[in-house]
């Protein structure tokens, strides 16, 4: 099963948890695993259209997955993918 | 022409002379570099110093505020004896302290795309120890318009970012974020709360990059993106390339100067009144406490996190923490008054707005939070 690692500024909208265990065969049914369990994360995190917002990247192993084939990115069962949004705190 | 290093700097650099890395040569070049910071906070405060102990000849510190004491927890530049006095000259004291042959500059105006090109000119590698997103797109477009090394750093409670971002070699901040979050997703680090040290760790990995950078030595952290969770202590790389679609460093740019920052990322500027959700949309703790204390019945909600209710609450409020209102509007009647409330009224206004967009129509934010309330109504309250 793939989880979404979430970053402490996003926590808030999964019930403070770290990680989200996940199904789905690419990152954009992994995504829309995560926001069916959260749905008050949908629009934060997506566009109307469905697509990831600006302000945040989804990264398999260490690559951005817009670098990849997007939410069509394929995952294997034990894929983690890693939420990067911008943060502004110094 | 390099500088020459006199007999006290030869002796105070002893130990970057004996690593072969640096050398004579290096301290030289150190010598005759400049790096400007913008933010003297969190990040921008063991940057300075390390850079200043290191020998870089020329530092600019850009910062229009005071020094605050809730500042001092993390922001290790200033001392107590600077409370209230201004950051840059606090700053600069303390610099010159540690090493009086750095020439230290200090510009004390908000940084903005009327000043940031003069500010910025002189010096060869920008530091962004800023917090707030406007800025940070401003520096990122001032550092790919003018081609200079944008060293970055961001924190979050426990959550650290670094990297350089320099077009000419690689992505800039905006292929990474090409546009900000909606305006009060991600708190600040005066509603959220950042860990002292956290600042000091990432701050310091930028004053190492900056180093670096001057000497022309090492691999940079351009291409990738440092993520640090101190609560793990793991550190991770994530790689990052240029986006062909970027708008300031693509192929085809839309940013070709600098614009208004706060428009783009959709907040208020740096002299709006903090905590205000506008006027018809404010309500003050004194007009707050006289409706209550006519036995106005109105539902008090607190949108903050329930850790903080241990430092200071309402008599009444229920607690809704943001993250969770989305899902509770059900437990709230729009036929009552609401008025929300929270640190110091910016978590409170993104409320307002959730509330607003599901329909509500009698409801309030507390301008400048339960920090207002503590001041003008509840004085035995903390403030923090």
């Amino acid at each position: 099963m793939p989880t979404i690692r979430i970053p402490n500024p996003l926590r808030s909208y999964v019930r403070g948890q770290t990680e989200v265990p996940v199904q789905g065969a690419t990152a954009g049914m992994a995504l829309e695993d995560m926001l069916t369990q959260y749905p008050a994360f949908r629009p934060q995190l997506c566009k109307a259209d469905g697509s990831l917002r600006a302000f945040v990247n989804l990264f398999l192993n260490g690559q951005n997955i817009r670098d990849l084939r997007g939410l069509d990115t394929p995952l294997g069962p034990g894929d983690i993918l890693n939420l990067v949004p911008s943060i502004a705190g110094g | 022409m390099l500088p020459e290093l006199s007999r006290e700097e030869i002796l105070r650099y002893s130990r970057h002379l004996l690593i072969p890395e640096v050398g004579l040569d290096g301290q030289r070049k150190l010598k005759a570099s400049s790096v400007l910071i913008i933010g003297m906070g969190g990040l921008g405060s063991p940057a300075a110093l390390y850079l200043a102990a290191a020998g870089v000849g020329r530092i600019g510190l850009v910062d229009y505020d005071v020094v605050d004491e809730s500042n001092l927890q993390r922001q290790v530049v200033h001392g107590t004896s600077m409370v209230g006095k201004r950051k840059v000259d606090s700053a600069r004291a303390r610099l010159l302290d540690l090493n009086p042959d750095v020439e230290v500059d200090i510009f004390d105006e908000p940084f903005t795309s009327a000043n940031a090109v003069r500010i910025a000119n002189p010096y060869d590698v920008i530091i962004d120890g800023t917090d707030n997103f406007p800025t940070r797109y401003l520096t990122n477009d001032l550092c790919v318009l003018t081609g200079k090394p944008n060293v970055y750093g961001a924190v979050f409670r426990f959550d650290g970012q670094a990297s350089v971002f320099d077009a000419r070699v690689g992505p800039c901040y905006r292929c990474l974020f090409p546009e900000p979050p909606p305006p009060g997703l991600i708190p600040s680090c005066a509603d959220a709360g950042v860990l002292g040290i956290l600042p000091g760790t990432i701050g310091t990995i930028q004053a190492t990059e900056a180093i670096k950078l001057l000497l022309g030595i090492g691999s940079s952290l351009a291409g990738r993106l440092l993520l640090y969770n101190a609560l793990d202590m793991s550190f991770e790389y994530v790689k990052l390339k240029k986006n062909q679609n970027c708008k300031v460093c693509g192929p085809h740019p839309e940013v070709t100067a600098l614009i208004d920052y706060n428009e783009f990322c959709g907040v208020p500027g740096v002299f709006h009144d903090i905590g205000s959700a506008g006027k018809d949309w404010d309500i003050t703790a004194c007009e707050l406490s006289i409706q209550m204390k006519t036995g106005m019945a109105i539902c008090l909600i607190d949108v903050r996190e329930p850790h903080e209710l241990a430092i200071s609450w309402i008599e009444g409020a229920k607690n809704i923490p943001l993250g969770e209102l989305a899902g509770r509007l059900a437990e709230l009647d729009p036929a009552n008054e609401i008025v929300l409330f929270c640190k110091s009224g910016s978590r409170s206004r993104g409320a307002l707005e959730l509330l607003v967009s599901a329909g509500f129509r009698k409801v309030k934010n507390l301008k400048g939070g339960i920090n207002a309330w503590a001041r003008e109504v509840e004085p035995k309250l903390p403030v923090y």
